[in-house]
């Protein structure tokens, strides 16, 4: 098999020449090689292609390239039982007229394919009369270098991933007797993909992306239970051999014995205190998918025209920023090409700015902000998020506890959703305290908290020092659509969260 | 080369790179997508895919790989990285194919394809879609806005062949047609939805009534409030209960089992529903979502009762976990092109009951009609229950004014055991479905 091993891991910027815009830097060609010579195309056939999407009365045209190969290697009951590869391929052909997008893809790539996706992506612009071509503001950002690496992490041998899903079996098991079945799961990406634009902006881009997840089912006296921990992120496998692995392991091996005492929950309206990190869902849910672009342009989120109102409490600030390295929810440009920043979502509660993809940023007439993404070449791009955290507070985590005379403590989620429209959302805690008495007390049973996006952050009273970012597991689901995110929060206050338990 | 051609291929290319045995399963796919927003066209989206996945058992040791590239070089690529990933796992001594007596010998025409979705102009179905949207659009002036409406199609064809000499294939077409309206009241907005889906164009409701049904859905979710947090009945709209089956069906997969992740293990023979509740899987179904003539492995299917009276009866089981349970796989192998095979239903519903869906709202002083569920709630390890509903609250018997912002919480093991009701308007829309359903009491979290 063919690998993109030896490319320029890096962001490629290179130069179409004739019809188009220049954009040069030469140390590029890599990643438009790669696909060149991969399925016999040239450029001056793409640069055809191109023209012909934009026949008749195309504002943009875009071709999107991608090859990705995944390894996964998963381990049950002390053995490794299963081991897949998978490569895919494929192109998709993209026109937009006004709010239209046209697209064709196919996994087979040739030119004849091409030409023929190129007539059907362009059958949208046929049908509009003719107006004036609109093109989004430029965007002035810096491109970036956040997950170059020697080798690509798809490449470590099977070997060294087999002996860590071991050493993780036995690490979790010794916690506890308990423990009487580890799932551990190891899922590495290799995805390499180009994009070229009538623009005239041609741009590569290799992405990848190691995952590790475990599950432990503890069992005692009768009753069974479950612990899940993980992360992952763009970086090199070794990165995760470094004792990190490890304490996943013998985080969900502690979430399953601490389930198995698990009480129910209450039910009802109270204060809420989120753990550190990943309860950062809170604001992918609450807020973040209320202010994609498309929800607002078509106005249907629940945060439309609120832009400069006050949507939260002055202690909170968050951003959605795609530039962390390495970070699971970071790219160097997005799936058009737009290189990624960080955007000011909110600012001390006032709502500042919209999550942009190219088709929306132009009919709002506002500025791409890189966050147009897609799953796959199969795929139209949408506004999603990239990274979405809070900014620390000021506050010791503990004294945060201890205002809190009676409530929950929720420091670990499964997952959440959001109706954008009426801006209701919920996510599911799966580890979770009562609070008595400033001191958090026994755990209770996994249950969902529901809230209002537009309100929930007003009632934010308390914002901790403590910032963290994920560790790296977060999947976000949009129109059929997933892509990896990554989201942070210090440990926050919120006075009047409804509590899904059994308790009434 | 014929799909299945290449299947056989792929599986005999295994066997010549060292595999004891192996299977291979190719599928192609073409789809159209159209959609319009206010009216106006807002997209339209191609698709062509082929794949090529093959699993192969190296000793008893097993691996899959999968790929897009059918070339030449690019299967003659998968057969060997296939066998060299399978010398990196364990030796499982469970692994391997189905056993030769269960597999499909022959099977009847299932009628899952229709030649009409192969040639389908855009310029129709965006007619359709323009048709239902307008339907909601115009059904009332509170009806101010939409997420448009979308018509999607697809085409295609699964081939399987194993090491067993088992080699088959079949076509299969879908077709839905979805409305999204928005409506707004006093500032505030909701949206809700509505659908039709079915193997045959034909077999598609008009856009017409998918989109006044779409109107009547939202509009009446305005002026929603909160409820007090309470235990009380609460009654599932077909759509909503489907979702209990899904966590049903989960329950009793194969893989859920062995792995002593599901609170029916070792519930086989027992009472786990009340007795109003019979549930069936049924794959022969003609023309219907989720049938086919074999499972990933080429097993046989039939039509079985998995929860009969209450009592559960079968489990759903690919050929592994039935190895792993000491048990004979049921022929529910479900298996993605590159994915390790694991244990889905196929139709798999609710057999309808004696109540019409009135009568079983009527049956409630004070409970909760639910109309839509949200979020991830769901511990199928204990049968922990918690999710966000969106629904009308009952007063004495009726649907008295919509609420949200609530959670129902409950446990599935109570749940099924607590349903009281079972509703006559079954409708096998999707592959998972549900008449209405009356569980006797769950907890209500709200204001």
């Amino acid at each position: 098999m063919r690998r993109p091993t030896g490319q320029q891991r890096r962001l490629a910027v290179w130069r179409l020449r004739r019809a188009f815009a220049t954009l040069v830097t030469m140390e590029v060609a890599g990643v438009e090689r790669f696909f060149c010579e991969r399925f016999g195309l040239t450029n001056a056939g793409l640069e055809r292609v191109l023209g012909s999407a934009l026949e008749r009365h195309a504002d943009y045209a875009d071709l999107y390239f991608e090859f990705r190969v995944i390894q996964t290697a998963s381990l049950e009951e002390g053995v490794v039982k299963h081991a897949t590869r998978t490569l895919d391929q494929g192109v998709g052909v993209r026109v937009l007229a006004g709010a239209r997008s046209g697209y064709a893809y196919s996994d087979e790539v040739s030119l004849e394919r091409l030409e023929i996706a190129a007539g059907t992506a362009r059958l949208i612009a046929e049908e509009r009369g003719g107006t004036e071509a609109l093109t989004a503001p430029a965007t002035g950002r810096p491109r970036h270098d956040l997950y170059r690496l020697a080798r690509p992490p798809v490449d470590t041998p099977l070997a060294e991933q087999t002996a860590l899903l071991l050493r993780l079996d036995a690490v979790a098991r010794a916690v506890d007797p308990a423990i009487s079945n580890v799932l551990v799961g190891i899922g590495i990406e290799h995805r390499v993909v180009l994009m070229m634009t009538s623009g005239g902006v041609v741009v590569g881009d290799v992405r990848p992306l190691v995952r590790l997840n475990v599950t432990c089912i503890a069992e005692r006296d009768g009753v069974r239970q479950q612990g899940t921990y993980g992360g992952g992120g763009r970086f090199a496998f070794g990165t995760l051999t470094d004792g990190r692995a490890e304490r996943f392991a013998r985080e969900a091996a502690r979430q399953a014995l601490v389930n198995l005492d698990a009480v129910d929950a209450p039910a009802g309206p109270m204060t809420v205190v989120l753990g550190p990190g990943w309860p950062g869902i809170l604001l992918h849910e609450a807020i973040g998918h209320g202010l994609e672009g498309d929800f607002n342009r078509k106005r249907v989120s629940a945060f439309t025209d609120r832009i400069g109102t006050r949507v939260a409490s002055e202690l909170c600030t968050v951003v959605d920023d795609g530039t962390l390295p390495g970070r699971r929810g970071s790219l160097n440009v997005d799936d058009e090409g737009t290189p990624t920043g960080r955007t000011v979502l909110i600012e001390r509660g006032i709502l500042r700015g919209y999550l942009q993809d190219r088709l929306n940023a132009t009919l709002m007439g506002m500025p791409l902000t890189g966050n147009g993404r897609r799953e796959s070449f199969a795929h139209l791009p949408m506004p999603r998020m990239t990274n979405t955290f809070m900014l620390a507070g000021e506050e010791a985590p503990e004294d945060i506890i201890r205002s809190v005379d009676r409530g929950l403590y929720a420091v670990s989620f499964g997952g959440g959703q959001v109706d954008i429209t009426n801006g209701r959302f919920v996510f599911s805690a799966s580890e979770a305290y009562l609070i008595e008495g400033g001191k958090v007390g026994a755990p209770v049973k996994g249950a969902t908290l529901i809230g209002n996006g537009p309100d929930v952050l007003t009632r934010i009273t308390r914002v901790g020092s403590d910032l963290q970012l994920d560790e790296g597991i977060g999947t976000c689901g949009k129109d059929g659509q997933s892509v990896p995110v990554g989201v942070g929060l210090p440990t926050v206050r919120i006075d009047g969260l409804t509590v899904g338990g059994t308790q009434a | 080369m014929t799909l299945e051609d290449m299947a056989r291929e792929l599986v005999a290319a295994a066997l010549g790179a060292g595999a004891r045995d192996a299977d291979a399963v190719v599928a192609e796919s073409d789809g159209l997508g159209v959609g319009v927003r206010l009216r106006e066209v807002e997209k339209v989206k191609r698709a062509r895919q082929r794949r090529a996945g093959l699993r192969v058992f190296v000793g008893d040791s097993t691996a899959i790989a999968s790929t897009a590239d059918l070339t030449a070089e690019g299967l003659d690529t998968l057969a060997r990285d296939a066998c060299t990933l399978a010398r990196s796992t364990a030796p499982d001594p469970h692994a391997g194919l189905p056993e030769a007596a269960d597999l499909a010998r022959d099977w009847p025409d299932l009628d899952l394809h229709d030649p009409a979705l192969e040639a389908l102009d855009p310029a129709q179905p965006l007619e359709w879609t323009r048709e239902a949207e307008a339907a909601a659009l115009d059904a009332a002036p509170e009806i101010t806005n939409s997420e448009g409406s979308e018509f999607s199609s697809s085409v295609g064809q699964v081939t399987y062949a194993s090491s067993l000499g088992f080699a088959g294939g079949y076509r299969g077409s879908h077709a839905s047609l979805a409305v999204v309206p928005v409506a707004t009241r006093d500032g505030a907005m909701q949206r809700d939805a509505w659908f039709t889906a079915h193997r045959k164009l034909a077999g598609l409701e008009s856009p017409v009534s998918v989109g006044a049904e779409a109107a009547r859905r939202t509009l009446r979710r305005l002026g929603a409030r909160r409820a007090p947090t309470r235990d009380c009945p609460v009654v599932f709209d077909p759509e909503s209960a489907a979702t209990l089956l899904r966590h049903l069906a989960g329950a009793v997969a194969g893989p859920a089992l062995y792995r002593r992740m599901s609170f029916l293990l070792g519930r086989l023979g027992e009472q786990v529903a009340a007795s109003a509740v019979t549930v069936v899987d049924d794959p022969l179904l003609p023309a219907a979502p989720g049938s086919r003539p074999f499972d990933g492995e080429g097993v046989a299917q039939r039509r079985r009762t998995v929860v009969e009276r209450g009592v559960l009866t079968t489990y759903l089981l690919d050929s592994y976990s039935a190895r792993r349970l000491g048990l004979r796989p049921t022929g529910h192998a479900s298996r993605g092109v590159g994915d390790v095979p694991s244990a889905g239903p196929t139709n798999f519903f609710v057999e309808p009951g004696p109540h019409a869906p009135e009568a079983i709202v009527a049956s409630v002083r004070e409970g909760l009609y639910v109309t839509e569920l949200i979020g991830f709630g769901v511990n199928l390890v204990t049968g922990d229950y918690s999710r966000g509903a969106v629904g009308l609250w009952i007063e004495n018997g009726e649907l008295a004014y919509p609420v949200e912002e609530i959670t129902i919480a409950g446990n599935l093991n109570d749940m099924l055991r607590d349903i009281e009701m079972v509703g006559n308007d079954l409708r096998l829309r999707t592959s998972l479905a549900s008449p209405t359903l009356k569980i006797a009491r769950m907890t209500v979290a709200g204001t």
